[in-house]
Order: structure tokens, then sequence, then C-alpha cells
């Protein structure tokens, strides 16, 4: 457990829209694309994904539909929508410019040598 | 964007609730089972497998609760908690929501009232298919009146109307086999129907095709009202052939049920052929001079402008002047809207109406600045609420939203009851019949307009005060109630606000004065006016109508009949005198003839000296009346057609056509037949037309001399008018049988005279009630507030000693100056109002001690009943108890 990462606040949006970026996928699908891209290393509360679907949804960046999934089981799948998109880029530049600032600050510098 | 998608996230919030509710529940739960099946496949039974996956998913009932509002429930679920905590609020001080709602009940339903009588009888067009084209023919200057040969005429050759048809107002008795009765009656043209485009709800019309000549249509058209309240709806009644003036009709046909004729004003019963005119009266179908046709209209051709349309009639008229020099002087023409008979009732309507909405909207708007100003004192006295509840990090959008939730709720509130109010009011006055004798039916049935004026109004209102303490809780700093002192805004701004709620009171004040002035004026008016010399007396007179012709009497059937009328009538005990006109001053018509000089011999309409109303009446006529001789005599039997031709005139007659009442005596002037007539006597002046006459001249020839079969018997008698109408009308009985006999005192005989007067009174002093009502709550809740902002001070005051008056200069001085100056103003411009009022109201005059005395009684008294509490509450102050309160 303890190898497992807590999420920064604001990120799981991003990470709900990188996972469907992907393809259709249903809530718990969301669920099992983000421990597989992450490497298992995020942890997250499974309900809370929820309340973060229903506000991409609600902001236009997702769309929904019911349909069947693979265990033959009634679904809600989520798709990106071209805002969607646009936002997905948008967050990842953004947290990778912060990254890589918050990354090279927190390096060690030559004077610490 | 965001506004639109929260509201419309709102609304289906509000009806997809439950299925929002049900859809989430189902995605979770199917999130959970399919947690179940990779677990179980991992090994676990799947009871255990499920239990797992709830542990995982955490808690359930939460995360509903939150995935609800991120679908956008927060905003719905908002405004709810806001109304609900509005109204637990008005249920906690019901006193103020009371007054709110009572203030706006009243100054909504007051301005759904005006604007649905404007709205039916200015807006709405009339009950006729495409009545934007449909246009009367106005004769210039004066009427839309025709004769029956010009109507045929204009009809014939102008290009520019599909096809004008013409009609004229008359009454006849109905004989259906039991009692003749009176109806109210249209003489048309025979294309009228067709003209107006309307089909028959039941039969058939009649058309042009059926005239053939004097007398050769005798048939009959219901309206559908007519038909429901005298035929029971009986649709056997087509066929059937009935009386008329004793004559036998077919009733051929009913009219569609929205049509009551072409006059707003008048509803006819049936519609007859107007060829058929000599069984209804006595004026020449083909005399062309003689312009009895009330009116003639039709739809313009399609693409002709009015202007071409009046250039086409100018053309007709200039033909037919070449032609009939005698007859047709001046054919000039405009077009008028028929409704409202053009501007003759249409622009004292119209105005009087729009000076009513404008006062209806003016106590709207006091009764917004009214509840605006109660509004932002209840605001301030929950500053210390409002200041605690923006620090503990409510935002100043959710607090205002609050704010308004509750303005809005009561405006609504009082806006509905308003409306409710006023649709009753209005469909009591859609069936009332405010003249008796008279087929005037207001129909001002409030239509979708009015729901949707008063609903606009409820919001623009409830807005316009919910606004007033916006700014106020704008400017409130969290930090003072944190700090725990008196949580009041800054001294500076303090008194700007003042300032502003000091201006709100005067300018409702100033409106509620100008209501009081105008109403008192227009009451003193109207009872002035029938405390009035009319020129004859009201006081023990009784008005027998009859219609010989409707009794089957022509001719020379007349005249004894009318003698025997008078003498029965003067045989009654009790009864003084008896005397017969063909008509009488302000009754329903005044037939007037032109007047030549005796010298004048070219007897051409253009050469007139005058034109005069003209009565024909019977000796003792002046006696039964109460119209005083000024000097000469009365007439007797003896001036009958053997006799050289007489006249009474009254003084204004005299005046205009000899110069003096002297001159008058005995000189002589000529009608346009060419009779030469000599002055015999002369008459008091008198109101003939209506109440705000200027003098008119009038003169008075014997009926044996100029017989007429239209009769109304003028009994003068002090005895008690219902028995004496009893004995008229078993009187008449035993002389005939079939005679229409209608009896009524000469006060009522004033309903119609009086209407005008009467509903522009009521309207006023209605309108005047509510404004002191709405200033009794506005000096009320300011005298209160500022009484409670300063309980503290006038405890300390008490407490060194201070008087009971100076107390009450402290709590009320303020608010009286306030009423003072506002009451000032509105005086002034009730004075100017006044003589609006005057073209309505006869007499009434805003320069008159009685009039000034009251407003400033009135203003008094509403300051004296509103500062009552207030200053009670000052004065009863207990300085002990308020320095605990600290």
């Amino acid at each position: 457990m303890t190898t497992q990462a807590q999420l920064l606040p604001g990120t799981l949006d991003l990470l709900i829209l990188r996972a469907v970026s992907l393809g259709p996928l249903h809530g718990y699908g969301v669920l099992l694309r983000i421990e597989q891209i992450s490497g298992g290393a995020l942890l997250i509360e499974q309900g809370a994904l929820y309340p973060g679907l229903f506000r991409l949804l609600r902001q236009g960046l997702l769309k929904a539909d019911w349909g069947t999934s693979e265990n033959n089981r009634r679904a809600k799948f989520y798709e990106l929508t071209a805002v969607g998109l646009k936002r997905l880029q948008e967050e990842t530049d953004s947290w990778n410019r912060l990254a890589t600032a918050i990354a090279s600050a927190l390096a060690p510098q030559p004077e610490e040598i | 964007m965001r506004l639109i998608d929260s509201l419309r996230s709102f609304v289906s919030t509000l009806f997809h609730r439950a299925e929002i509710d049900r859809e989430i529940e189902e995605e979770l739960r199917s999130h959970i089972q399919h947690r179940a099946d990779d677990l179980e496949r991992g090994g676990l039974p799947r009871a255990e497998a499920e239990r797992r996956a709830c542990i995982e998913f955490g808690g359930y009932q939460r995360l509903k609760e939150e995935s609800r509002d991120a679908l956008g429930g927060q905003f719905g679920e908002g405004l709810l908690q806001d109304i609900r905590f509005a109204l637990r609020r008005m249920a906690k001080k019901p006193g103020f929501a009371i007054v709110a709602i009572l203030t706006l009940t009243f100054a909504i339903g007051a301005n759904a009232v005006v604007f649905g009588v404007l709205n039916a009888f200015i807006l709405r067009p009339l009950n006729v298919p495409q009545s934007e084209s449909l246009y009367g023919l106005w004769r210039l200057p004066g009427d839309m009146s025709e004769s029956y040969p010009d109507y045929l005429d204009l009809r014939d050759r102008n290009h520019s109307f599909e096809s004008v048809a013409a009609y004229n107002v008359m009454q006849a008795a109905l004989d259906t086999g039991s009692d003749p009765s009176r109806a109210w009656i249209e003489e048309t043209s025979g294309n009228y129907f067709d003209a107006l485009k309307l089909e028959p709800y039941l039969g058939r019309f009649f058309h042009g095709s059926d005239e053939h000549g004097p007398n050769s249509a005798p048939y009959i058209v219901l309206t559908y009202d007519y038909w429901r309240s005298h035929f029971q709806g009986d649709p056997s009644v087509v066929g059937r052939v009935v009386r008329l003036n004793k004559f036998p009709y077919t009733i051929v046909g009913v009219g569609p049920p929205e049509f009551h004729g072409t006059l707003i004003f008048f509803n006819p019963d049936f519609f007859v052929p107007i060829v058929n005119h000599a069984q209804f009266d006595e004026t020449d179908l083909n005399n062309r001079g003689n312009r009895w046709v009330f009116m003639t209209l039709g739809h313009l051709k399609a693409g002709v402008t009015p202007a071409q349309a009046i250039a086409d009639l100018n053309s007709v008229g200039a033909s037919l002047e070449k032609a009939y020099p005698k007859d047709d002087p001046k054919m000039r023409f405009k077009l008028a809207r028929p409704g409202l008979y053009g501007d003759y009732i249409g622009r004292p309507v119209r105005t009087f109406m729009t000076a009513l909405m404008l006062l209806a909207g003016l106590i709207l708007l006091a009764a917004c600045a009214n509840l605006g100003s109660l509004f932002a004192a209840r605001a301030s006295d929950r500053s210390r609420e409002i200041a605690l509840r923006l620090a503990l990090g409510s935002s100043r959008k959710r607090i205002l939203r609050g704010l308004f939730a509750e303005a809005i709720l009561i405006s609504l509130v009082g806006g509905a009851v308003g409306l409710a109010g006023s649709v009753a009011l209005l469909r009591a006055l859609s069936v009332w019949q405010p003249i008796s004798r008279w087929p005037l039916r207001m129909s001002v049935n409030p239509d979708v307009k009015v729901y949707a004026v008063a609903l606009f109004l409820a919001l623009a209102s409830g807005l316009l005060f919910g606004a007033v303490p916006v700014g106020q809780v704008l400017r409130t700093d969290p930090y003072e109630a944190v700090k725990g002192g008196a949580v009041e805004t800054k001294r500076g701004r303090f008194g700007l606000r003042m300032s502003f709620r000091d201006l709100l009171l005067v300018v409702q004040i100033a409106i509620c004065a100008v209501l009081v002035t105008s109403s008192i004026v227009a009451v003193r008016g109207l009872a002035n006016s029938l405390h009035n010399n009319f020129g004859f007396e009201l006081k023990n007179t009784m008005l027998v109508e009859t219609d010989l012709n409707m009794a089957g009497y022509l001719g020379d059937k007349v005249p004894p009949m009318q003698k025997r009328m008078i003498d029965a009538l003067a045989a009654i005990p009790g009864v003084e005198t008896v005397g017969l006109g063909d008509q009488v001053p302000l009754g329903d018509t005044q037939p007037d003839s032109n007047v030549f000089t005796d010298s004048t011999t070219d007897l051409r309409p253009a050469n007139a000296a005058t034109n005069s109303i003209m009565f024909k009446i019977s000796p003792e006529y002046f006696q039964a009346a109460g119209t005083a001789l000024v000097s000469g005599r009365e007439f007797s039997w003896q001036d009958n057609k053997d006799k050289p031709r007489v006249a009474v005139v009254n003084r204004q007659f005299a005046r205009k056509i000899f110069g003096t009442e002297a001159k008058a005596m005995g000189a002589y002037f000529k009608l346009p037949e060419g009779a030469r007539v000599q002055v015999v006597g002369i008459a008091e002046d008198g109101k003939y037309g209506s109440l705000t006459e200027d003098p008119q001249p009038a003169m008075f020839l014997p009926i044996l001399q100029s017989p007429s079969n239209s009769a109304y018997l003028v009994v003068r008698s002090s005895r008690n008018p219902e028995q004496l109408a009893l004995a008229i009308r078993s009187t008449l009985r035993n002389l005939d049988a079939g005679l229409p006999v209608y009896i009524q005192t000469r006060f009522q005989t004033l309903d119609a005279a009086l209407f005008g007067p009467r509903m522009a009174t009521i309207s006023l002093g209605v309108l005047g009630v509510m404004g002191a009502m709405l200033s009794v709550v506005g000096i009320f809740g300011m005298a209160s507030f500022s009484v409670s902002k300063r309980l503290r001070e006038f405890g300390i005051r008490i407490a060194l000693g201070a008087q009971r008056r100076e107390l009450l200069q402290a709590a009320l001085g303020r608010t009286f100056r306030l009423l003072a100056f506002g009451s000032a103003v509105g005086m002034l411009l009730g004075l100017a109002a006044g003589k609006v009022i005057a073209f309505i109201v006869s007499q009434a005059t805003p320069w008159d001690p009685i009039v000034l005395g009251g407003v400033l009684v009135t203003m008094l008294l509403l300051g004296l009943l509103a500062g009552w509490i207030p200053a009670r509450r000052a004065l009863a102050t207990d300085p002990l108890l308020l320095l605990r309160e600290e």
C-alpha cells in the first residue's frame, strides 16, 4: 500500500480524460485503465471516480451512453468529446510544464553538491 | 453561458430528479457488480466478492450525493433551500409578509383590471375576421351617419372598398306569441354580414340579393346571445315566424357566438334588413337630406391604402355635391375605426384609460418604493446575521439570491392573488349591465395578454424592490460582526442611503396625494353636477317611454292616441300634471334641425343660422318636466295643424338667432322645409346631450303641428314611484294591451348620462383609497424603522429626563416633515390633474375649499394613523430594559 501515491487535488479529472482518450470506457473500466497506465502506482477511492466523471460530463468534456459491458452487464460508457480532447492536451501541457518546473526545482542543485 | 447551463440543469433536475437518482444508482451498482465479477474470477465466492466490492467502493450514500451535486443538482437544491428559508422567515414575521403581499395584491390587481379594460376597449380588435382592414366612413366634420340614398351611391361608386355596409340602431317590439317585449335591433344593409365576412352559427344570413325594394325582406337574424337568452338556444327557431311591430318576420338564422355587432358599447338583440325601415320609423328611406343611417363601414380592398380610399370617397362626394347641392354640401371624408365610433367615444375612452393606466402604474411604483424601503429596513435589521454568514464563508451572491428569492416569492404570491381578484372583477364587469335600458355590455373578459402583463409586473416589481437592499448587502463588512459591535455601515454612506429612502417615501406620498386629490375632485364634481340645474326637475318625476309605432299606430291614429294616454295618466289619483315629448333632455337621442333667420330665402344647409335641438311636445309638458318659462306662454291643444306655426325657444336660441331675448318674443324664424315659425315663449336653458356641454340652442314645437310617433310621457307626482309605476302600467294596458311600456324615475334615466362620470369617479376613488393605504404602510414602515433604530437613544433621553413632546419630535419629526413635503408636491400635481378630470366630470374643480381642506385633512389623518404605533413604541421605551439588554 505504501508504494501507492496519494492523488494531488485536481489531478483525477486529468487522469480520467487521459484514460478515456484511449477509447470508450465504462466507470469501472476507467478505474482499471488508470491503474494500468499508471502502473498501479496511484491510489484512487473507487467511488470518488463518479463525482469526477459527472463533473466532466456536465462541463461537456465527456459524453456518455448506456451499453453492454464485456461481462454482459448494463453499464454507462464514457467517450471524449472534441472539447474534452482539447482540454486534455492543454492540461497535459500545463502539467508537464509544472512537473518539469517542480522537478528541476527539487533536483539537486550544483551548489548543493 | 454558465447561467443558462445551470438554469437548464436546474429545470431538468426539478423535473427529472427521480430519474437522475435512479440512473446514478444503477451506474454505481453496475460498478460494484463489475468489481465483484473480477474478485469472483480471483477465486472468492460471489457473496464475499460483492461484500468486498461494496467496501472498496467507499461511502455509498455520500458518493451518491456528491455525484448528484456534480451533475448540477447544486443550483436547484440551493434555490429550494432559499425558498424554504424565505418561507421560514416569512412565517416568523407573518405581519411583514402579509403587509407586503397585500400591498402587491392591490397594486398588481389594480394594474391588471385597468389593463384588462384597456385591452378590451383599445388593444383588442373587433370580433370580426380581418378587422385590421375594417373602416367606417367618417363624414367631415361631424360624424359617421349618412342618408340612405347617399349610402347607396357611396357603396356603388367607390372603388376602394370590397363592399360598404350600413346599419342603423333602432328599437322594436318583438312578439313571439306572448307578451310583446322591446328589443334593440340593428337595421342593416343586405350585404352587412357578407361585407363583414361572417358565417352564421345556425340557418342563414340575409344577403344583398334579398332586397327587392321597401319592406321586401321580412327576415330576422338573431345574435347568439339573444338566441340563448330569449329562445333558450332552441335550434328549431330558424324558420319561425314572429311579429315585429305587428308585422310578420321570419327568423332565418343565428349569428356567430363571438359577434355582438360592430360597436363595442352596443350589443343589439337581432338584425333586420334596412329596406324594411318604414315598419320601424317614419323617416323616409329615400330622403337624401336626412342622415339617419347610423354608420357605414367596410373592408378596404387588398392593396388600397387609407389615403387612396379617402381620395376615392372624396371624388364620389364631389360628384354627389354637384348633383345634389341642397342635400349634400361639402362631402369630405376620413376613415375611422368603427368599434368606438371613431374618435367620438374612442378619444375620451383612450385618454381616460391611458391616464388611468398611468395612475395604476404610479400605484405599483409607489408600492415598489414602499416594499423596497421595507426590505432595506429588514436587511439592515438582519445586518448582523448577514455579516455572520459572510464571515462563515457564505458568498454575497448566495445571500443576495436569498433576498431576491424572498422578494420574488412575495411578488409572485401578491401577483397571483391580485390577478385572481382582478379576473373576478373583470368577469363581473363583463356581465354587468350598467344602464338598464341600453344594451351596453362591456366584454372585458381577461385574455392571455392580461395574465402575461400581471406576471410580468409581478416579476418586475419583485426584482425592483428586491434590488433596493443590494448595495447594503454588498457593503456589509464581515469583520464588524466578528468584532462584535453593532453592525452598521459607515456613517457617510448611511446618510446617503437614508436620503434615498426618504426620496422613495416622498415620491410615494406625492403619488398618494395626487390620487387623493383627484378622487376628491371627482367625487365632489359628481355630487355638484347632481345638484345642478338641468333645465328640468328630477324630483317627483316619472318618465314613461312608449312606442306607438311598435303597437301599430301610424299616421293619423297617432295624435288621438297620444291625447288619450295623457288624459288617462292625468286621471290617476295623485298625478299632478302629464306632458308628452318625442324625446327628453339627456335621453337616448337628440334630434336636431337647422334653423334659418326669417330673411333667408335660400334654405340650403350652408345658409343655416344655427343648428338647434328640437323637441316636439304636448301642452303642459313644461309644467310636468319642471322647465321654467322665462317669458311668453305655453302651448295649448289649440296649437294644431290649422293654426299658424309657433314655438318656444330657450334663452340660448333666442340670443343666437335674435341677439337678445326681448327681440326674440313674437319674432319669426324658418325651418328647413320652409315653414315660418313664431316664437311665443322663452324657456330656461338646460342640459340636453350631456352634463358637460356648453349651453345649446333648443326649440320646442307643439306636437300637434309637427307630429311624432315616438312618445315619452313625463308624469309629475309626489306618490311613491313603485306604486305609481304599477298604476301607470295598468292604466296604459287598459288603453292598449299591445303597447310596449317602459317606466323609470327621472333619476334612473340619467344613468346613461352619468355613466362616464360615475365610472371615472369610482375608478379614481378606488385608486385614491389604494394610494392612501399604500402611504399609510409606507409612513408606518419608515416611522417604525427609525424608531426601532433609535430605541437606545430614546432610552438614554428618557433616562436623562426628556419630555414626551421632545421625544415625539425626535421620533417622528423627520417622517412628518417628509409627509408634509410629499403632500405639498402631490397637491400641486393634483391641482393640475383636476383640469383633466373636468373634461369627464362636470363641475370638477380643485379650486374649492372643501377639496383642498379634504386633501389636507386626509393626508394628516393618514400620517396620524401611520405614526400612531411607532409613536407609542417610542414613548413606551423603558430605559432600564434597554440598558440591561446591552
